[in-house]
């Protein structure tokens, strides 16, 4: 029955779309009817040459294959989204690689919002759900709650990821940095985000252990807190049913405050409370020491989720927003920096009697510098927050810095870290293809972030500086040309930094693709039936 | 919640809290000092800073804070200095013949970063940072002695006020260069021959008999705007045709594209968008960049 539902729901969708197709106003909301056609359609075969099929019911197995799916997406999305945010650092560099023939496709207004979306939402979101659902399970002693909703999540971000993709390079963007995806985009987000939700708390609600672990505290909140964001943001109201275009529901700085309330949460649940959580598992697991202290958990999580929403307006200083909103926005940054500052004394402390790791384990090693810059960006941040700063950094390449210190240190090392750590478990295999590419990853990519955040704290303080110099009848002493030309060599070494971060990556997909392909499986022991920890 | 039994294991200083997630255990250590009291410290200087700055939303506006301070007051004080302080030049710069500001030491300290500073935020798009033009696309270059509507002061001052060529100022310089091959006012065998003609007065590489044949094209169609030796005509904003300096490329193909297609160049009128202070101050420093003839 469930079966011919599924049959009857999937072919009216593929109905719909194709009628959309026909009726598109434009480019994107067509080529986007098209992709949802053909994955319903495709989907709808599927499903019908499985009907006959018996299905395999494994209650007491923990469900991990939507969890290999994701690690192979995460390593896919990632080397994607490096690849287009290498490319776009030499587009400024030499915009003569916005090429005649793309323009309007691949030049740098539409090819940036690909880069973003891609690294946050398609590698660091694929990260996050896969992560979640190894942490839950493992943490809870219980199989995934809800069947194949997980996989249900799986493919519809994926398809949410390729919807998005295709409509920027067309055009279809509703021009809210990080919340470029148009409206029918930002419902399918929220079906599959609240699918999400369900399988992740139904899964803890069957948990077998009598307490919740912390990481799944910060996962949790995650997801609660961007289903909320997502939503406060993208109120609009499409101009037609056929069309990507839509009218926002506020206006004027009001819609700004929404959208930096969107936006710097975006990094604090998404970027930071999802990676803290992967951060409270990873690391203890690699480590194979207890976490540092449970009471500086919890004063640090409550605290972090409190404080974090009331920090958007730093990202409006000196603009049409009131100062008191200002002094908010400054003010709750600055008290959010001790809170961040727990999660990384937590991943820090939890090495101290293991130290020695750090010479022997280059994912430790990983682990280790991700937390670093974890902590580096969070005292950056607030740094950043405080206005008088502000007046020098906003607008410069030094927020760029500044983000990117924090999203290839921060959330792209731990991420490696739990690739790497998933991968062998995954796969059931003895241990990783090569360690030693593991290190060769590392300092590749340490050595990318740390070229590409001082270039852009130097061309960022640089023109912060020339943009404010006047002379002393008050009058600007250079053009924005000047400033443009005169960061040109620091451009050509961020670009550098990508490339390496990039390589980097390259050498931990081959490494991954290696230790599936060419390791000995491990002797199989139940490895995969759980059994509640003491 | 917070009551844990502790199990103490004998070689850990602190115990653990008892509990075991997929073999993860959490140690029972305190919070480190400094982190707490530093934490203490923000709040403490947030609660300052919200009491000292405006903060709270109220009703209608906001809690001002006792400094009183407020940014946009900042603002409007820094511009009003400024104002103040050049009032008085500004006024002498208006007043003054046009004529006379490039001699004149004391208003020139004061036109040149002005000018410079007018330049940069709202010619610079077009002309460049330096003024230097974009060779080829039909910006000229303000730093040659090579003017398409006359170099002198005045001059470049009419051309800044109202622009050429465009349609939101009457006074507008305007002229307009026959499309000679789209609207068949020549054949192409004439086209091809004028062309090497204006190779041949600019001093580059030709065919001389079909040049000369050309020169009567020439002087059929072109020397009421380009005048006879192809030296063009500032009144009506013809460029001259006789040396190396070329507003949209001087080679043998763009030369015929201009022939045949004729060239629109549109300056917008900055009478309006710019104080009378400001197009004399941004036009001395033009001139003093390339102009004078």
């Amino acid at each position: 029955m469930w079966d011919y539902t599924k049959l009857i729901v999937l072919g009216l969708i593929a109905l719909f779309a194709a009628i959309a197709t026909n009726y598109a106003h434009d480019l994107a909301y067509q080529v986007n009817a098209l992709v949802v056609m053909l994955a319903a359609g495709g989907t709808f075969l599927w499903t019908l040459r499985r009907m006959g099929e018996p299905k395999r019911a494994r209650p007491n197995e923990y469900m991990d294959d939507v969890v290999r799916a994701g690690v192979i997406a995460t390593t896919f999305w990632g080397v994607v989204g490096f690849l287009v945010g290498v490319f776009i650092a030499f587009q400024l560099a030499f915009p003569a690689l916005n090429f005649e023939w793309a323009q309007g496709i691949l030049n740098f207004g539409r090819l940036r919002p690909l880069h973003t979306s891609a690294v946050i939402f398609a590698f660091g979101g694929n990260a996050l759900i896969m992560s979640s659902f190894y942490i839950v399970q493992r943490t809870s002693a219980a199989r995934l709650w809800g069947g194949n909703l997980a996989w249900f999540v799986f493919w519809g971000w994926q398809l949410m990821i390729v919807l998005a993709a295709t409509s920027y390079v067309l055009g279809g963007t509703q021009s809210k940095e990080y919340a470029e995806t148009v409206w029918y985009i930002d419902w399918w987000i929220v079906v599959v985000w609240l699918s999400f939700l369900a399988v992740f708390m139904g899964t803890l609600i069957n948990r077998k252990e009598p307490h919740i672990y912390v990481a799944n505290w910060f996962l949790l909140a995650f997801i609660v807190t961007i289903a909320m964001l997502h939503v406060g943001n993208n109120l609009a109201i499409p101009v037609s049913i056929f069309s990507s275009q839509s009218v926002q529901v506020t206006a004027g700085v009001q819609d700004a405050m929404i959208q930096w309330w969107y936006g710097h949460n975006a990094v604090g649940f998404f970027l930071t409370a999802g990676f803290l959580g992967m951060m409270y598992y990873f690391i203890p697991k690699q480590a194979e020491r207890p976490v540092y202290s449970y009471k500086l958990s919890i004063i640090h999580f409550w605290a972090l989720i409190f404080l974090y929403i009331w920090a958007g307006p730093h990202h409006l200083h000196y603009t049409a927003l009131p100062d008191w909103a200002s002094t908010l926005g400054m003010t709750f940054s600055i008290m959010l920096w001790m809170p961040s500052w727990g999660g990384m004394i937590n991943g820090l402390m939890t090495l101290s009697g293991a130290w020695d790791k750090l010479r022997t384990d280059p994912i430790i090693r990983m682990m280790v510098v991700s937390v670093g810059f974890y902590g580096m960006s969070t005292f950056e941040g607030p740094m950043m927050s405080i206005k008088a700063v502000n007046s020098l950094s906003h607008y410069t390449d030094w927020t760029i810095g500044h983000v990117h210190s924090g999203a290839l240190g921060w959330n792209g090392m731990i991420t490696f870290g739990a690739l790497y750590f998933l991968t062998p478990r995954l796969w059931n295999r003895e241990r990783l293809y090569s360690l030693k590419l593991v290190s060769w990853h590392f300092w590749l990519a340490t050595i990318g972030i740390v070229l590409y955040a001082s270039s852009m704290w130097v061309t960022g303080i640089m023109e912060g500086l020339m943009w404010r110099e006047v002379d002393a009848n008050g009058f600007l002493v250079n053009a924005f040309a000047d400033t443009v030309a005169a960061k040109f060599p620091m451009y050509v070494v961020r670009g550098l930094g990508g490339g390496m971060y990039l390589l980097g990556a390259l050498i931990m997909a081959y490494n991954l693709w290696m230790t599936v392909r060419a390791q000995p499986a491990k002797a199989p022991v139940n490895a995969n039936n759980f059994v509640p920890a003491e | 919640m917070c009551a844990k039994q502790v199990t103490r294991k004998p070689s850990e200083p602190v115990g653990t809290t008892g509990h075991e997630w997929d073999g993860i255990e959490e140690f029972n250590n305190p919070m480190p000092r400094w982190w707490v009291w530093t934490f203490y410290a923000t709040i403490v200087w947030a609660v300052g800073y919200m009491i000292a700055y405006p903060a709270w939303p109220l009703i209608s506006g906001a809690t001002p804070g006792v400094l009183g301070a407020s940014t946009r007051a900042d603002v409007a004080a820094e511009i009003q200095r400024f104002d103040e302080a050049n009032a008085g030049i500004k006024a002498q710069l208006v007043a003054a013949p046009l004529a006379s500001i490039p001699a004149d030491q004391t208003l020139m300290a004061y036109a040149e970063p002005a000018g410079a500073s007018v330049f940069r935020t709202n010619c610079a798009t077009c002309h460049g940072s330096g003024a230097a033009g974009v060779e080829g696309k039909g910006y000229p270059s303000l730093l040659d002695d090579d003017w398409l509507w006359g170099g002198t002061i005045e001059d470049i001052h009419l051309t800044i006020t109202h622009g050429i060529r465009n349609t939101t100022d009457p006074d507008a310089r305007y002229s307009e260069m026959p499309k000679f091959g789209v609207d068949g006012l020549l054949e192409d065998a004439q086209i091809d021959a004028v062309v090497e003609h204006v190779l041949a007065i600019s001093g580059q590489a030709h065919d001389a008999a079909l040049a000369a044949e050309g020169a009567t094209v020439y002087a059929d169609n072109c020397t009421g705007c380009h005048m006879e030796a192809g030296e063009g005509d500032p009144t009506q904003g013809a460029p001259a045709l006789n040396d190396a300096i070329w507003l949209y490329g001087g080679s043998r193909e763009k030369i015929k594209e201009t022939v045949v297609y004729a060239r629109f160049g549109v300056m917008p009128a900055w009478a309006g968008r710019l104080t009378e202070d400001e197009i004399r101050a941004v036009a001395a420093w033009v001139h003093s960049r390339g102009g004078g003839e």
